[in-house]
């Protein structure tokens, strides 16, 4: 008995070390350790022996059986660490092809430029506000100090739409700027007030590489108690130094426009020449940013605001120009003829 | 404006060079915007004296000329016409650097043999100088120009171009800029008063003036010079207009134009022979009155105008331009020289009409002070005295019924504080205020003064207007910079931006490209949304000055812009477009402003793939924009209704209308095909709309949380045949309405020879969700089947077969 026992043994081990596959390993449990196999009609057999026989044929067989089993589980773990080594050594392909296209949209650079300053001035505060483009002649000057006739009027090209009032008068416009609606944010909101307004703005003018008829302005307007111009120079540096980076040099003028005393003009280093003078700055080696100021008194009266107890600050700035001068784009009609290769790029 | 370094020189002392000057200047508000440095390459030019012009021996036209340079008497060749002895010129030295006349290089100037006679040197043209494009002859010095000296220093100025801002009419002056170079580098302004010789006669018994229209002529001022000699002027005045870009015509109209540029207060001469009658009168002109102006053009004009007239008509449109009847002539002999001040409101309005823009009209307009009018008016005579002659008679006339004082204004260093957030002394203040010329009266207080604007000043009204000047002339680099120290205001966010921003995210993340197209468009554009052509309903706003005809109508649709746009991407896009637009439309209402929804419009078109080497080059097509709708207001958390359309810009058949609670919000469709072929577009094109400003109610609802599942889902697949017109929508609605179906999901659509004709099979996966026990495969058939059951009775639907 121990002699078959011992050359079952060999044999299924035999057996077992010439086998490759793992799927011929699960034959072998069959064959060598299944419900029919030798080892099994011998373990149930045992019973049918003599005590003494039984005991060490019984040891005998239960060694072979954790001795197969023991291999067989040594195989099975070496043949599919081999079979993962010929897998990873698989399927050589061209790893240079491209992958698969996924769609990948962009927003308008436009619409970028927009979201990231208005990022900046709502992390300082101003909260954001909209409103309407076509607009009253009120909205758009006359509550900001522009009255019939006024000077300023002429630098700003205005498109009227076609509508008549009783008495003649022609009072609706597209908005010339979106300090529109500071002019209506004043007469709305009780100080304190800290917003930006940006949006669309249109002017009577014909197309260039430096003109559309529509563009795009943001505005600012800040209302507190103890507001004063110094505030208003830190805020636009602030911006400035955000949206132009750290090194870019500042520069605060006089300037006039007619619903702020005193009146500002900031102005940045030309980001062609670094202030030397090139035709981008028109040799002056400054490029204007933005138009600001402490609010006139009188467009805070009329919006029913003290002026004498609350001091505001506005600013207005073209939106267009940032991502020209970012990335040194030469025609602003790009960004409305939408060819989509120009448009990808950002 | 320009202003003359030279000139300038005249009234104030120059010790910076003219770039810190023109950085002062800019920075305290007037705006150089370019230097223009006449002679700084005049090395080796200096003033000669011809002494004698000899014929040339070898060619007509060609002579020989000697100069007299003072240390030497070169002699060359000079083809030039215009050469007389006696004359003064500008004689280049071989070595000079100067600009060829006619192909404009610059070159050096070398010794030359011309016909056989050596040249070393040349007289020079203006535009070999670089000092204008004139080429016809050399240039003739005035003839007090000292012969000898460098050309540079008789000739050789700085030319500053100023941006004067819209509120200072008082710097389109030399004299006002030298008082703002004065304030800003601690100088004085030299300017005296004007004075000459008057005759015995008085003006007033010679000319009366009447202003019949005060309220649109604060001032009519006028002086009368009798036995002048009108002649060309002398160089000097002659070289300064040209410098200001003027044509010089005569010494008269030449005075009046430098005295405007010297002081800023416009001047008109008339021939006093023309004045019928002796008299001025200042008066609105007749309806239908006519005026034939300096220019020959015969005029209309209309009540609103102010004319100058005498009494038999008008003589000069007042501010805007003389008349030519009254035009100062050869042989005139009598000058009434006039200085008034006009209303803005009307020299703007007489100007635009005739469409007459003036360097007198752009002062008037901007409102400069009547007080500016006697100087100026003075100064002028006194010129035109001393260059044409005669004498002037004894004052000046005079009507001021606009008389308007400037009245004191308080000003306190709290206040300045205040306002520029930075402590200035009252010192400071005073020292400022009273180099621009302001009466600082402080009556013992050290906290506050009273400030009288000077004269010319028509822009100071309060008293922040102080606060800048003092700003701007101790520099706006003296103000520190602060943060907003205040508590942040409360914040009170639109909705509508951040559901913008969502839905403009979402978009480019299904991969669409967003645009921006104008607002405006043109009615025929808006007609090529329209299959069959019919009035727009309602009619768009319409621009009353449209720049061009494509930009004549506020849309009201993003449609037809973003149309042409997919139009003109296509042909450059070998593969699909996706593109989206979000603004406004403009939606007219009865005497208001337009309503401005917020409109999501995209488009589809083309291949649904990139073109690459995975293949697959399925087009778009409408299921491709409802996928995007619905996986936009899936993300938005807004349920709404399909219901059928009925958008005439779509085809009849493929549309469907975005519903929640009966509002209809939008719209998906394929673009009719007509209308595609409209915008001249290849494929077809699918189209989704949606008004965001509607939706928006419905996106701010909270979505409650569902719990994730603790008992696993049984799936079930059941292919259903249906009468054709049996809808998707009416099937998975049944199906939804029984317990435990937690998903609806259709797999496939077949019609063709597996199913009877007039028939089409849906087949649909199941999925059954239990929420409190684990589901036994007969709880699950013997809801199946009250589905089958219920599918059978109401729609007659047969089950084709059922997948295990
Ligand atoms: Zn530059």
């Amino acid at each position: 008995m121990l002699e078959q026992l011992e050359e079952l043994k060999l044999n299924a081990l035999k057996e077992l070390g010439a086998i490759t596959g793992i799927k011929e390993l699960g034959l072998w449990r069959v064959c060598y350790l299944g419900k029919k196999s030798e080892l099994t009609r011998i373990l149930r057999g045992l019973a049918a022996l003599p005590v003494e026989e039984r005991k060490l044929s019984g040891a005998q067989a239960n060694r072979v059986k954790a001795d197969l089993e023991a291999t067989l589980s040594q195989k099975e773990q070496a043949l599919r660490e081999a079979q993962l080594v010929v897998a990873a050594e698989k399927g050589r392909m061209d790893v240079t092809l491209p992958g698969r296209p996924f769609p990948v949209g962009h927003l308008h650079p436009i619409t970028q430029t927009i979201y990231e300053v208005c990022d900046i001035f709502a992390s300082l505060g101003f909260q954001v506000v909209e409103g309407p483009e076509v607009e009253w002649d009120y909205y758009n000057f006359e509550a900001l100090n522009i009255p019939e006739e006024h000077p300023a009027r002429d630098t700003m090209s205005t498109s009227w739409v076609d509508f008549k009032t009783g008495d003649g008068r022609r009072p609706m416009l597209l908005r010339t700027h979106t300090t529109s609606l500071t002019a209506r944010v004043v007469e709305s909101r009780q100080p304190p007030i800290r917003v930006v307004e940006p949006g669309k703005v249109y002017r009577y003018e014909a197309s260039d590489a430096t003109h559309t008829p529509m563009f795009h302005q943001i505005d600012g307007f800040a209302v507190d108690r103890g507001i004063t111009m110094a505030d208003l120079k830190g805020v636009l540096y602030e911006f400035a130094r955000r949206f132009f980076g750290e090194e870019r040099k500042v520069r605060f003028r006089c300037d006039y426009f007619p619903f702020v005393e005193p009146g500002v003009e900031m102005a940045i280093e030309c980001l062609v020449c670094g202030g030397s003078g090139c035709r981008l700055c028109g040799n002056t080696g400054w490029i204007e940013i933005l138009g600001a100021g402490m609010t006139h008194p009188k467009v805070l009266q009329r919006g029913g605001i003290d002026p004498e107890v609350y001091t505001s600050f506005a600013f207005g700035m073209g939106i267009d120009r940032l991502p020209m001068l970012r990335y040194g784009i030469d025609d602003i009609r790009l960004f409305y003829s939408n060819d989509t290769r120009f448009l990808s790029q950002f | 404006m320009k202003v003359s370094l030279n000139w300038l020189k005249e009234y104030v002392n120059v010790s910076l060079s003219p770039s810190d000057l023109a950085h002062r200047l800019t920075m305290a508000g007037s705006e150089v915007k370019g230097t223009q440095v006449i002679g700084d390459k005049w090395e080796g030019i200096t003033v000669g004296q011809i002494t004698a012009i000899n014929p040339h021996p070898n060619a007509d036209r060609l002579r020989l000329v000697t100069l007299d340079l003072g240390t030497e008497q070169p002699t060359v060749v000079c083809g030039a016409p215009n050469l007389r002895l006696g004359d003064r010129v500008a004689f280049a030295s071989v070595g000079a650097q100067l600009i060829d006349g006619h192909s404009g290089q610059v070159f050096r100037l070398k010794s030359a043999k011309i016909r056989g006679v050596v040249s070393s040197g040349m007289a020079c043209s203006e535009r070999e100088l670089g000092i204008s494009d004139s080429h016809e002859g050399i240039l003739i010095l005035p003839a007090e120009a000292p012969v000898g000296i460098p050309l540079a220093d008789y000739l050789g100025d700085v030319i500053f171009d100023l941006d004067v801002t819209p509120n200072r009419p008082d710097c389109l002056s030399v004299v006002g800029i030298a008082r703002e170079v004065a304030a800003l580098t601690g100088q004085r302004v030299h300017l005296s008063e004007a004075s000459y010789e008057e005759s015995a006669v008085p003006v007033d018994q010679q000319i009366s003036i009447e202003i019949a229209a005060p309220e649109l002529c604060p001032r009519y001022s006028a002086s009368l010079i009798t036995g002048v000699t009108v002649a060309e002027s002398p160089g000097w005045l002659q070289q300064r207009l040209l410098k200001y870009g003027m044509r010089p015509i005569n010494n008269i109209v030449d005075v009046t134009n430098y005295v405007m540029l010297e002081y800023g207060q416009p001047l008109h001469a008339f021939d006093y022979q023309q004045i019928k009658g002796k008299k001025i009168i200042v008066r609105r002109a007749a309806g239908g009155e006519t005026i034939t102006t300096l220019d020959g053009v015969e005029r209309l004009l209309s009540e609103d105008m102010l004319v100058i007239a005498d009494e038999e008509g008008a003589v000069a449109v007042a501010g805007v331009m003389g008349g030519a009847c009254s035009e100062v002539t050869d042989e005139t002999a009598s000058i009434l020289l006039e200085a008034a001040n006009f209303s803005p409101a009307s020299i703007h309005h007489t100007g635009n009409t005739l469409r007459l823009p003036s360097e007198a009209r752009m002062r008037f307009e901007r409102g400069i002070r009547p007080e500016l009018a006697l100087p100026a008016l003075k100064r002028a005579t006194q010129l035109i005295v001393e260059l044409a002659g005669g004498k002037a008679d004894k004052g000046l006339a005079d009507i001021y019924p606009g008389r308007l004082d400037h009245k004191p204004i308080l000003l306190s260093t709290d206040k300045l504080k205040k306002v520029l957030g930075v402590e200035f002394s009252l010192d400071q203040i005073v020292a400022a205020l009273t180099a621009l010329g302001f009466d600082c009266r402080t009556e013992a207080s050290t906290l506050e003064v009273w400030v009288t604007a000077p004269y010319w000043r028509s822009d100071i009204h309060q008293d922040v207007d102080l606060i800048e000047e003092v700003a701007r002339i101790t520099g706006y680099d003296k103000i520190p910079a602060t943060l907003l120290g205040q508590p942040l205001p409360r914040q009170n966010p639109e909705p509508i931006l951040s559901l913008k921003q969502k839905v403009r995210h979402c978009l480019i993340g299904y991969g669409f490209q967003e645009v921006i197209t104008y607002s405006l468009t043109s009615l025929e554009m808006l007609n090529r949304l329209l299959p069959e052509s019919r009035p727009l309903e309602p009619p768009p706003l319409r621009m009353a000055n449209p720049m061009t005809a494509e930009q004549e109508y506020l849309r009201p649709s993003l449609r037809a812009n973003l149309l042409a746009t997919l139009s003109s991407n296509r042909k450059h896009e070998a593969v699909g477009v996706r593109l989206f637009e979000l603004g406004k439309v403009y939606l007219p209402q009865p005497n208001d402003l337009p309503e401005e929804p917020e409109i999501l419009c995209g488009l589809l078109s083309g291949s649904r793939q990139e073109r690459s080497w995975h293949g697959g080059d399925s087009a778009f097509d409408f299921y491709d924009a409802k996928g995007v709708i619905e996986g936009l207001l899936d993300k938005l958390g807004v349920e709404v209704n399909f219901e059928k359309g009925s958008d005439a810009s779509l085809h009849p058949s493929k549309q469907v209308a975005i519903t929640i609670a009966g509002n209809r919000l939008g719209t998906i469709g394929e673009l009719h095909p007509k209308v595609v072929a409209a915008f001249d577009i290849a494929d077809a094109v699918c189209l989704f709309e949606i008004n965001l400003s509607q939706l928006l109610p419905f996106t701010a609802a909270h979505k409650m949380f569902q719990p994730v599942p603790r008992f696993p889902a049984v799936e079930r697949d059941i292919a259903l045949v249906v009468d054709d017109d049996v809808t998707h929508y009416r099937v998975q609605s049944i199906i939804r309405g029984f317990p435990l179906v937690a998903g609806v999901t259709i797999f496939d659509v077949y019609s063709g020879k597996q199913v009877p004709t007039g028939k089409k099979s849906l087949a649909y996966r199941i999925t059954f969700q239990p929420l409190t026990h684990t589901l036994t495969d007969d709880e699950v058939d013997k809801i199946q089947q009250q589905i089958l059951d219920k599918l059978s009775q109401e729609l007659g639907a047969t089950l084709r077969r059922q997948a295990p």
